[in-house]
């Protein structure tokens, strides 16, 4: 059965491809077969990460991209990845309402997905829906992230193509996004820009983008300027983002980008699969005791981990 | 592994307070809840429901329309071949209207007064599960 789903999905199936992304949210092991099926018969969309602030416009944002792409018969993928409730687990995923009328159209394929409360979870989740749409037949795939840290630098790792969207008139966001995002975004787009402040915002970025000395083999990021509510700017934002693409191809960097992220993501499932093996050799019981000895200051963590390691080699 | 609902607003009724706040509760009962926003065609509706996988459709309408807008999402649905969502109800739906709506395949309605541990209570007693 999950390989009839992964045939499925190379069939174009979209309630094959649908269930599939379900089972990989679900953490379903037995679909491992499909998944192997269809990472051998991918890797020809160009993915793409889309991040920045909330209400930046990335859902508008993508919505015009992705009219604009249907428009050159491309078709699109979209993952929108929003925040899990640390609580209840719970989620409110809302991008689709800027999406609403391109969401019947067959050579558009939308999925919100939940961060299910861990942020290397989202990364494993995305990197295999992403599978899922590439092996669909999608010609490119969006990745929407909310940009507010860390976890979100996890998740541009799955990508081709990192494209960060501020508005005017944040100045101290630019500088919040200074440390991690900067050095990833490879497009920056400046939208809302219609608004006081674009200016200012632009020189801001420019400079900061000067003294990124990251040296990234052949290309320099450039910044945009868009009004994705007046589909102002998206021609000369999609032809960066291809010119990033093309030149990615002409260097021989993309060979290069995709060894780096399955490195990645192998290193991510080992970290993952290692710990859980380590917990279960372990015993939940003991681990507790440790934790405890830990917490009331008995035992350095440090002490702790070499513990459970010691055991593992006993 | 949480239930995934999608909450909808078919037809032309501007009004979505109810649907958020039912939304809002699903989210806080630990559901991941995908909202479209307002004025959905029943086609739109139902592509939502395949592309993100979702074990329930709740429907809300307060313009009056239900009768007509319901049984065309249950009608596409089935066009689909699709049988294991859960589709529920709600809004301002006439006493009368209920069995008939039920009798198309929504599976229950919930009108004013209903609490949201009812509708939680529905849902998790009759999603699919997965």
């Amino acid at each position: 059965m999950p390989t009839d789903l992964a045939e499925g999905v190379l069939a174009g199936d979209r309630r094959a491809a649908a269930r599939l992304i379900t089972r990989i949210e679900d953490g379903d092991e037995s679909i491992r077969p499909a998944l192997a099926r269809l990472h051998i018969c991918g890797g020809k969309a160009h993915i793409i990460g889309i991040t920045g602030t909330p209400g930046a416009g990335k859902s508008t944002l993508i919505h015009k991209l992705a009219k604009c792409w249907r428009k050159a018969k491309k078709t699109v993928g979209i993952i929108a990845v929003d925040p899990s409730s640390p609580f209840t687990g719970g989620a409110l995923l809302g991008d689709r309402i800027r999406m609403q009328d391109i969401a019947t159209d067959p050579g558009i394929f939308i999925r919100s997905m939940s961060s299910r409360g861990n942020s290397g979870g989202v990364a494993r989740a995305t990197a295999d829906a992403v599978r899922v749409l590439d092996a669909l037949g999608m010609d490119i795939v969006i990745v929407e992230t909310v940009g507010a840290g860390q976890s979100e630098v996890a998740v541009m790792d799955i990508v081709q193509t990192v494209v960060v969207v501020v508005v005017p008139g944040l100045g101290d966001d630019i500088q919040a996004i200074k440390a991690g995002i900067l050095e990833i975004g490879d497009i920056f787009v400046i939208n809302k820009a219609d608004r006081d402040g674009v200016e200012a915002a632009q020189r801001e970025l420019e400079m900061m983008l000067e003294f990124d000395d990251s040296s990234r083999k052949g290309w320099r990021p450039q910044v945009v300027r868009t009004v994705a509510t007046k589909s102002e700017g998206i021609e000369e934002l999609i032809e960066k983002i291809e010119g990033h693409r093309d030149m990615m191809k002409k260097e021989g960097l993309l060979e290069e980008s995709e060894r780096r992220r399955c490195r990645r993501e192998v290193l991510e499932l080992l970290k993952h699969k290692a710990v859980l093996s380590l917990l279960a050799e372990y015993g939940p019981d003991d681990f507790d005791a440790l934790v405890k000895a830990v917490a009331e200051r008995k035992m350095h963590p440090h002490d702790a981990v070499e513990r459970i390691m010691e055991r593992k080699k006993g | 592994m949480p239930i995934r609902v999608l909450v909808a607003k078919p037809g032309l009724d501007g009004h979505d307070r109810g649907a958020k706040v039912v939304a809002k509760a699903l989210r806080d009962a630990g559901m991941e809840v995908i909202y479209t926003g307002l004025r959905q065609t029943p086609k739109q509706i139902v592509e939502a429901a395949v592309q993100e996988d979702v074990d329930v459709i709740g429907l809300s309408c307060l313009s009056g329309a239900h009768m007509t807008l319901f049984p065309k999402v249950m009608e596409l649905l089935r066009q689909k071949g699709i049988k294991d969502i859960l589709v529920t109800g709600g809004g301002i739906i006439p006493a009368e209207d209920i069995a008939g709506l039920k009798k198309v395949g929504i599976s229950e309605v919930f009108g004013p007064g209903t609490t949201s541990d009812q509708i939680i209570d529905f849902i998790r007693k009759n999603a699919r599960k997965r």
